[in-house]
């Protein structure tokens, strides 16, 4: 896993010419000395970097767009650092934009109009477990894994675990409303998240939600959850800890026919069963991965799922029993079931190192994310290798298929012209072919910069003021994360706050 | 994007773009949140099941469709929705107040049942939230934020609902005498009430491991059937569930209670106490409203500030 991630971040670092560094921030040095000097009086010298290597980390992060431009990049220790940071910016009219691990897929991250950077880093303390109320609170710096390796001991989990949990941190996992296998059973993160404290765009602090079951007011948690950083940053966050269950069996499911696979995993759920997982992979994703982490999965299988269901032993049972009487009948030429923990942890091995996997397939890769039906996963996945061979790409497969979560891969080599085009043609096709199918833009990721401009194909105008009018609320000024979610008619007029530098790249 | 269907603009049309107006569902959380102003105009919500999808667990159904009546369709299937079922409350009425079933431990809350919702907004355009999916992050998440608004930032006409499948046996037993806390063993208690005295379960699940709760909560002491929760006080009191657990020192003011065990709400006798929100809640909580509805008309007089 932590190779898989270096892997990846070294592929987004190591695919870009060194010579674009001076441009991706222009002029920054000295025309931020004002405004570096009150950071550092404000917060210490040892908690702000201005140099140009700092904001070129900081300028993107794990998607393809590369047009980023960060201003200073503070590094808060405390929720007091953060409110001073907002402060100087907004003294010196400049935005914030919050990032954790940079591991997000749609440039949610990518600092636009060279805003002040806040990393939330440092901020990274596993702050009280509070076991009578079933909560932890967290700071949003924390890593994902590491917060469910502090637990472990008390036999209790943070169930949201993104395929990059062992890089990518719970303020980023709120600011996405992040995903993962297991969400299929228990719910992404929204649901379980209690309570938020958030620093707003005016320097104030409010703590959103509480450890009630319904507090009063309105779902200020709710709403801000998945709010990319552009409703306030969060500087703590209260999560919900979720009981160990007392029995797990994962099995490995193989076809020598996609369709076999997807028909599967709309008859498990038509049975009335709700497994913890059902992953999806298919032969060129499997090759892949056994290339590179040997999870023992078949290589002459045309597409494999993982499924895994959970709870007390009986019922692990006779559920993992009707799974595999469901995949029997629906021509599976394999049912494997791990037999200790070690075999189950191999299994998933390999479901979580997919994406690092791809590396050794093409130099470049661009990753989906979009929701259709489940029920139509058959006919859905005909339509994405209908689309990827028109355009001459390869596609690699691997996605949450109980929910219809798909993430297909667009393996490529950007030194070959002419490529990025037809990346760029067939990823259209596949988002525009989900939403046709009853779909949705993104069931994880989030929309960024990526999908901005794809949000008037899912939303009328008037569903996108009301979007606006949420956001609003929380950021009257769009001072936080400018630029991102919102596509530019339905984004702040006030964008004073953005530098012109690129400005019109950004605001159109 | 989405074409409307004539129940939903008749709906709209009859919202209108201006004057006070408020929705009725079945008026069994009428009051919650403080009384509608004198003067506003009442409207129903259109009602009836759009499309039911057993293989998505999904349903489509309109905000003014009874609770019961859903259920009732979706158990054809062997499926609910997390709603709390009131004798005459409705879908709409039921998001609207926020307030899970007793079984939320077992079913989740109310607030992740919504996937997609169809409302009226202030200017009497409609607007849609959400996906018809069960996944989704496409932009700000609108459904949260309806759910337990009680219809002040907009008039809900249509829903996609999360179902799921009803456990394969449901039984409610009761403890004599024990402390809830040794019930947490039980991993298919789907609810666990306590009124100081004795506990009352609902165990939802796989017979076999309902069972074997069962010959657990047997080892505690005497275990009964019994036909379903205890009679709840009325007023609902916000609690962490460690004030719910521990509720028996407050027992003065509340009156008789039952306390949802592992939730945090409790039933008492007497309405809660005020408790205090956060002046930077109540600020946001104003400018939500105002942009929402600058003008006020949505179910005027009701704050859900003032919940329970
Ligand atoms: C290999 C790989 C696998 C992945 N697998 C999954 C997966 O299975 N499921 C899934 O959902 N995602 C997945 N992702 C995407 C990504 O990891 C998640 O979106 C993650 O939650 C981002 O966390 P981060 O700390 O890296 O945030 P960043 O990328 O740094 O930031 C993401 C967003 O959060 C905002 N933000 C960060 N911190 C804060 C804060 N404290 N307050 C307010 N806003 C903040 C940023 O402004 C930005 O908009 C994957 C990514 C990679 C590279």
């Amino acid at each position: 896993m932590a190779r898989t991630l270096a892997d990846a971040t070294r592929r987004v670092l190591g695919s870009r010419r060194r010579g674009d560094r001076a441009a991706a921030v222009p002029g920054a040095d000295d025309t931020d000395a004002a405004l570096v000097a009150d950071l550092v009086e404000a917060i210490g010298a040892d908690r702000v970097r201005a140099d140009a290597a700092a904001r070129y980390l900081a300028s993107r992060d794990a998607s393809i767009y590369k047009e980023g431009n960060a201003g200073p990049v503070c590094y808060p220790g405390s929720t007091s650092d953060v409110v001073e940071c907002v402060k100087v910016a907004t003294r010196h009219a400049r935005a914030v934009s919050p990032r954790g691990a940079g591991t997000g897929l749609a440039g949610g991250a990518a600092p636009l109009g060279q805003p002040v950077v806040l990393s939330m880093t440092r901020m990274d303390r596993l702050l009280e477990i509070d076991l009578d109320n079933g909560v932890a609170w967290v700071q949003p710096g924390m890593v994902n894994l590491d917060l469910s390796r502090a637990l472990a001991p008390h036999g209790v989990h943070y169930a949201p675990d993104p395929s990059s949990q062992a890089a990518c941190t719970i303020g980023g996992n709120v600011a996405n409303n992040s995903g993962g296998p297991h969400c299929l059973a228990y719910g992404v993160t929204s649901a379980h998240v209690l309570a938020v404290e958030v620093v707003m765009s005016d320097a104030s602090v409010v703590t959103l939600g509480d450890l009630t079951a319904e507090p009063a007011g309105y779902d200020l948690r709710g709403a801000f959850v998945g709010s990319e950083g552009m409703c306030g940053i969060a500087t703590a966050v209260a999560v919900r800890l979720t009981r160990n269950p007392p029995a797990v069996r994962t099995m490995l499911l193989s076809f020598d026919d996609v369709s076999d696979a997807a028909t599967t995993v709309s008859a498990i759920i038509a049975a009335g069963i709700v497994p913890a997982a059902i992953e999806m992979m298919d032969q060129r994703c499997v090759t892949a991965v056994e290339d590179f982490a040997q999870a023992g999965y078949p290589r002459d299988a045309a597409a494999v799922l993982l499924v895994e269901v959970d709870g007390p032993a009986g019922g692990v049972a006779i559920a993992g029993e009707r799974v595999a009487d469901i995949a029997r009948r629906n021509q599976a030429i394999s049912v494997r079931t791990a037999a200790d923990d070690d075999e189950r942890a191999r299994l998933w091995k390999g479901r979580k190192s997919a994406f690092g996997a791809v590396a050794n397939v093409m130099p470049d890769y661009y990753l989906h994310d979009t929701v259709v039906p489940r029920t139509r996963l058959v006919e859905v996945l005909e339509r994405i290798y209908e689309i990827v061979d028109r355009h001459d790409l390869i596609v690699l497969n691997v996605f949450h298929a109980g929910d219809g979560n798909l993430h297909p891969i667009l393996a490529y080599d950007s030194r070959v012209p002419g490529t990025g085009e037809r990346v760029q043609a067939a990823g259209r096709e596949i988002i525009e072919m989900s939403l046709d199918m009853g779909g949705a833009l993104t069931g994880e990721h989030g929309i960024g910069v990526e999908k901005r401009e794809y949000m008037n194909r899912m939303f009328s105008a008037v569903d996108l003021d009301q979007q606006s009018r949420l956001r609003a609320s929380f950021d009257p000024h769009c001072r936080m994360n400018p630029g991102k979610v919102l596509p530019s008619a339905h984004s702040c007029s006030d964008i004073g706050a953005l530098r012109a530098s690129d400005a019109a790249g950004v605001w159109g | 994007m989405t074409e409307f269907d004539e129940a939903l603009t008749a709906f709209a049309a009859e919202v209108g773009t201006d004057g006070p107006v408020c929705v009725r569902g079945g008026g069994t959380r009428w009051s919650l949140g403080g009384e509608v102003a004198p003067g506003t105009r009442e409207v129903q919500a259109p009602e009836g099941i759009v499309a039911f999808e057993p293989a998505e667990m999904t349903v489509r159904v309109r905000a003014g469709t009874p609770v019961a009546g859903l259920h009732e369709e979706l158990a054809g299937d062997g499926q609910r929705t997390a709603l709390p079922e009131r004798a005459g409350g409705t879908v709409g009425g039921a998001l609207m107040a926020g307030e899970s079933s007793i079984a939320c431990l077992g079913l989740g809350p109310v607030r992740d049942v919504l996937l997609q919702a169809r409302y009226v907004c202030a200017d009497g355009r409609i607007a849609s939230a959400g996906a018809g999916t069960v996944k989704n992050v496409s932009g700000f998440d609108l459904c949260r934020l309806l759910v337990g608004s009680l219809g002040t930032l907009g008039l809900v006409g249509e829903v996609l609902l999360r179902t799921f499948p009803v456990g394969e046996t449901e039984r409610w037993v009761r403890l004599a005498g024990t402390d809830p806390g040794a019930v947490r063993s039980c991993y298919t208690a789907a609810s666990v009430l306590w009124d100081s005295t004795d506990v009352w379960i609902l165990l939802s699940g796989y017979a076999v491991d309902v069972d074997d709760d069962l010959s657990r909560l047997a080892a505690l002491g005497a275990c009964e059937d019994v036909d379903g929760p205890p009679e709840l006080p009325p007023h609902r009191w916000a609690c962490t569930p460690a004030e719910a657990a521990a509720f028996d020192a407050r027992n003065g003011a509340a009156g008789p209670f039952v306390a949802e065990i592992g939730v945090g709400v409790v039933h008492a006798s007497q309405p809660q106490p005020f408790r205090p929100v956060e002046s930077g809640v109540v600020e946001l909580n104003r400018r939500f409203k105002e942009r929402f509805d600058p003008t006020g008309r949505l179910n005027p007089g009701r704050d859900p500030l003032r919940k329970p």
